[in-house]
């Protein structure tokens, strides 16, 4: 057998269960007890598309050092589902530890000896205790927690405080839930040798004052700070829990102190046409609105992309990416929408999408699109994607200026009107691209326009004349390059040597890029790191692209699509770009992209470039 | 269609209205639908009930799909917002922009072929969820821009300008729009204006769902003999239920009508509906009588005309969203950021 992995504050547990066996709030719960030891956790729900019965997982990744993307490879597994178990113990790195429900006798044929076994009886545990068939599962859980607690060394007082603060008011619940999480210890203390698993959790300080939260919560608190009022919805894996926080938060900070009236509107809509529809209609009106949905969604919503963004009309929509095509992988993430989105819509199209690389910046770009759709009077895409969307993520707390206003962008009011101001709704009156708008109702004489999707003229009036369809495309195009400037800019993370490589990358592949930069750098290839937060493409990223010899574009799709979306943009020597590529629907981790840039750098080093790249 | 532009300066006799403003400017851009085209008597009758009611031209916001139909809004109220959306979703945008401001008066065209088949599953929720507007289906049973196909209210049996008989059952737009809850629900003709501006000016005075389905020939592909939606056949066939007065609340009833022949409905804005009878006897305010006299009058081919359905107090969207008096679009910063101390309680929840 080989030497059993030792670990301090560095190692990944992964729990195997069964869905709708309440096993999520238990595993949170272990997440959770490590983070307030002041160690940084990572982890990922690995979940099917069902309620009740199919396999799920949680990992747990146990990172001192604040690594947060996923790491690869299973250091313990906790196997609580027979139906998985033979693939969930060969899962185990050798030297790993399998903890299992050792109630009833396994042959010795379902273990390896290449790892340390830990078998606890949960269930004779359990049953002897409880005689509800509900309280028997799920206070099992919350044993196994316990039993966990002792062999990694986690804080038993930190579990519960959790407790106390998860059931404030509910004495006989924190009694009961400290009583199941000390039957586990109590049995491990007794039975099992101190220190058979080597893998331990030591109280640290690296967690500091951030937050632990999903992206869609995220989004949906971004979305009552930027200040919508109109939500319309669509329920779709996995976007649904950011339209319910929207709800949720809503419910607590938007309604009317006096008369307890809502500041806002919520519509589950009946599809998602028609909640872009609501979206785009309560815009045009001058409300701040915003969806949330999926790829499917954004198939269907496209052609009132394409209404919204030829009659200049706000939206915000928020894409929580999932695995494509069609149905696709609705409960594995990829960031596979990229081009869809783009150019979604027929004819000559192009939008803006934001990037955010965790739930801090779900916050922000949400209330920022909220602003920019305004300005810019066009939809604004937010692109996450279930990895941030549907996980806990340790993040920056959020942040506000308290100075900070709406901003409505370009709208005459019924005073400029009155005062005999110019308007012409499409008039581009300062050379940003940008017209003025007025809402409905602003003049009983003055201001009225007709929105539509057919061509028109500076002054909203119906032409299929050429000279006056290019004058509104080019003005477009000019709006797209105001975009350009000011939606949010690349962030740049120079190597202590120079170098002629480069990486570009995006959204939720961040956190793992961060820790692959360091193993890249440790192992002495040296690159440059340049994080795009949006489309359409800012200068820097030229200007990064021909710094360099060789770019790396990491991206987690098949088809380099972001790599596209520069091709498209940029004129510039397309060998120089070199796709990254991870599309297998688990979260891009720091091993793979560490080893495929290692790979192709010594391949760049042996041959010319344009056959490496090839 | 005409080329002529329309003169801007208006006689200095003409009446305006308690607003200030004569039938005039509730007009719009001269149409360019063919001669003759019902959907033009329709707009006529818009503008009409527009400039009776007394409505300030920019308190209205047209909506409209696309078609021909969807085309008219540019013809009537020109002093207000339009918004010529996407086929068969005009009720979804619709919906948003009420959402956003509650005080304009939103005024939903469309046709059957946006209704009735691409855009069924809007108009049937926008009915559901009692968003306060007036929906008009101006229905003529063909699909004029693309030159002549069946559109699905053309009834079974119908005859096509090129001799196909239609082999789909009709889409009866009212019986649906009772079904999915409309709470004001009427039919009438762009050939009878003196049924049509009363029951518009009723549904622009109702708060909640109110759908009107008008039917309107098609005078270049659907005006001919075997059609069930031309003017002939609908004048032959117009079994008219009643005719309705719309008497604003602050007007005193002075008239004394012979008992039995009138009906009067109060609305929740305090208008009165006076329903003159027409031969029969019919409450508007059974649902499941309507239901049954539509259902006859499909039977034997009548086109059943008039207010066919009311509930006087509906309960409109914003109602069941308990939303503030203020409309959406008005509330800014301070109403809608909660602020840094809100975030720092926030970010504390989160640890």
């Amino acid at each position: 057998m080989p030497q059993a992995i030792a670990a301090v504050n560095d190692f990944v547990v992964k729990f195997a269960n069964v869905n709708g066996s309440g096993s999520a709030s238990a595993n949170e719960l272990f997440a959770r007890s490590i983070l307030r030891m002041g160690v940084p956790v990572s982890p990922r729900n690995i979940f099917p598309s069902n309620i009740q019965g199919l396999p799920t997982w949680y990992e747990v990744r146990v990172t001192e050092k604040g690594y947060l993307g996923r790491r690869g490879g299973v250091d313990m597994m906790v196997a609580m589902n027979p139906q998985t178990w033979a693939a969930d113990v060969k899962e185990i790195t050798p030297g790993g530890y399998l903890f299992y429900d050792s109630t009833k006798p396994m042959p010795s044929s379902a273990f390896r000896d290449d790892i340390t076994v830990i078998g606890v009886p949960l269930t004779a545990i359990t049953n002897a205790t409880y005689s509800d068939a509900r309280q028997r599962q799920l206070f099992k859980n919350i044993i196994y927690v316990g039993a966990l607690s002792i062999l990694l060394g986690i804080d038993d007082k930190e579990i519960q405080k959790l407790f106390s603060e998860q059931f404030k008011g509910k004495e006989k619940l924190i009694d009961s839930n400290v009583k199941a999480l000390q039957l586990g210890r109590d049995w491990v203390t007794q039975h099992i040798e101190p220190d058979v698993v080597r893998l331990k959790v030591r109280k640290a300080d690296n967690v500091g004052d951030r937050i632990f939260v999903e992206g869609n919560n995220a989004a949906a608190l971004g979305a009552v700070y930027g200040g919508a009022t109109v939500c319309a919805w669509y329920p779709i894996t996995p976007s649904s829990s950011l339209a319910e926080a929207f709800q949720a938060h809503c419910k607590k900070l938007r309604h009317d102190k006096e008369t307890g009236k809502a500041k806002y509107a919520i519509v589950q809509a009946e599809d998602e046409l028609a909640s872009i529809g609501m979206v785009i209609g309560a815009a045009w009106n001058g409300a701040r609105a915003f969806t949330s949905t999926s790829g499917p969604g954004i198939s269907l919503m496209t052609e009132f992309i394409g209404l919204a963004s030829f009659a200049e009309v706000p939206a915000v929509i928020v894409n929580v990416q999932r695995g494509g095509p069609s149905t696709g992988m609705p409960t594995r993430t990829q960031q596979s929408d990229l081009l869809s989105c783009a150019y979604a819509s027929n004819g000559d199209t192009k939008h803006v999408l934001l990037f955010p690389e965790d739930p801090k910046e779900c916050f922000d770009f949400t209330a920022d699109a909220l602003d920019l759709a305004d300005r810019l009077q066009t939809p604004v895409f937010v692109m996450t994607d279930l990895d941030i969307g549907m996980n806990h993520r340790l993040c920056k707390p959020f942040q506000w200026d308290e100075n900070r206003s709406l901003d409505r962008g370009k709208v005459m009011t019924a005073e400029e009107l009155e005062a005999g101001k110019n308007f012409g709704r499409y008039l581009d009156v300062d050379g940003d691209g940008i017209p003025f708008r007025t809402y409905p109702g602003t003049h009983p004489t003055k201001g009225s326009y007709f929105t539509r999707g057919t061509t028109k003229d500076e002054y909203a009036r119906y032409s299929e004349e050429g000279p006056v369809y290019v004058r509104n495309m080019e003005r477009l195009q000019k709006k797209f390059l105001t975009a350009a400037k000011i939606a949010p800019q690349p962030v740049r993370y120079s190597s202590p040597k120079p170098t002629a490589y480069g990486v570009i990358y995006l959204g939720s592949t961040s956190p793992a890029m961060a820790e692959a930069l360091d193993q890249l750098e440790a192992d002495g290839n040296h690159v440059n790191a340049l994080r795009v937060r949006s489309f359409p493409l800012s200068q820097a990223v030229e200007d990064f692209i021909h710094e360099h010899d060789k770019v790396f574009i990491v991206e987690q799709n098949r088809d380099a699509q972001f790599r596209s979306l520069v091709m498209n943009e940029f004129t510039l020597d397309a060998r120089k770009l070199v796709p990254v590529l991870h599309y297998d629907g688990t979260p891009i981790t720091a091993r793979f992209i560490a080893a495929d840039i290692a790979k192709k750098i010594a391949q760049f080093k042996v041959v010319p470039f344009e056959k490496a790249a090839s | 269609m005409t080329y002529i532009a329309k003169p801007k300066l208006h006689h200095p006799s003409l009446v305006k209205n308690k607003a200030g403003y004569t039938r005039r400017d509730y007009e719009g851009a001269v149409s360019t639908l063919c001669a003759g085209c019902g959907h033009d008597s329709i707009s006529a009758a818009i503008i009409q009930a527009c400039y009776e009611i007394d409505i300030l031209p920019h308190q209205v916001a047209k909506l409209s799909g696309i078609g021909c139909s969807s085309k008219s809004p540019t013809y009537f109220v020109g002093a207000s917002h339009g918004f010529n959306t996407v086929h068969g979703r005009m009720p979804s945008v619709l919906t948003g922009a009420n959402l956003a401001n509650k005080d304009l008066m939103y005024m939903g065209v469309s046709g059957d072929g946006d209704s009735a088949s691409i855009g069924f599953g809007q108009f049937a929720h926008s009915m559901r969820r009692g968003v306060n507007m007036t929906y008009i289906v101006m229905n003529n049973g063909v699909y004029g821009l693309t030159k002549g196909q069946f559109s699905a209210t053309a009834d079974k049996g119908s005859i096509s300008k090129k001799g196909a008989a239609n082999s789909d059952e009709a889409i009866d737009m009212v019986s649906v729009a009772i079904m999915m809850g409309a709470t004001f629900v009427g039919r009438s003709f762009s050939g009878d204006k003196q049924q049509l501006v009363p029951l518009i000016k009723a549904a622009m005075m109702h708060k909640g769902a109110a759908f009107l389905d008008v039917i309107s020939p098609c005078v270049a592909f659907n005006n001919h003999a075997g059609s069930t939606k031309s003017y002939d056949y609908v004048r032959e066939h117009n079994e008219a239920l009643n005719r309705i007065d719309v008497i604003e609340g602050r007007e005193e009833i002075t008239t004394e009508y012979a008992p039995g022949t009138t009906t009067m409905v109060q609305q929740h804005d305090g208008s009165i509906l006076r329903l003159n009878k027409l031969g029969e006897d019919y409450d508007p305010s059974d649902k499941i009588a309507a239901m049954t006299r539509i259902q006859e009058g499909l039977r034997s081919g009548e086109v059943v005309t008039g207010l066919l359905y009311v509930d006087p107090t509906p309960k409109d969207l914003h109602h069941h969203l308990n939303t503030v008096d203020v409309p959406l679009n008005a509330l800014n910063t301070p109403d809608l950021c909660p602020g840094t101390a809100a975030l720092d309680r926030i970010n504390a929840s989160l640890r």
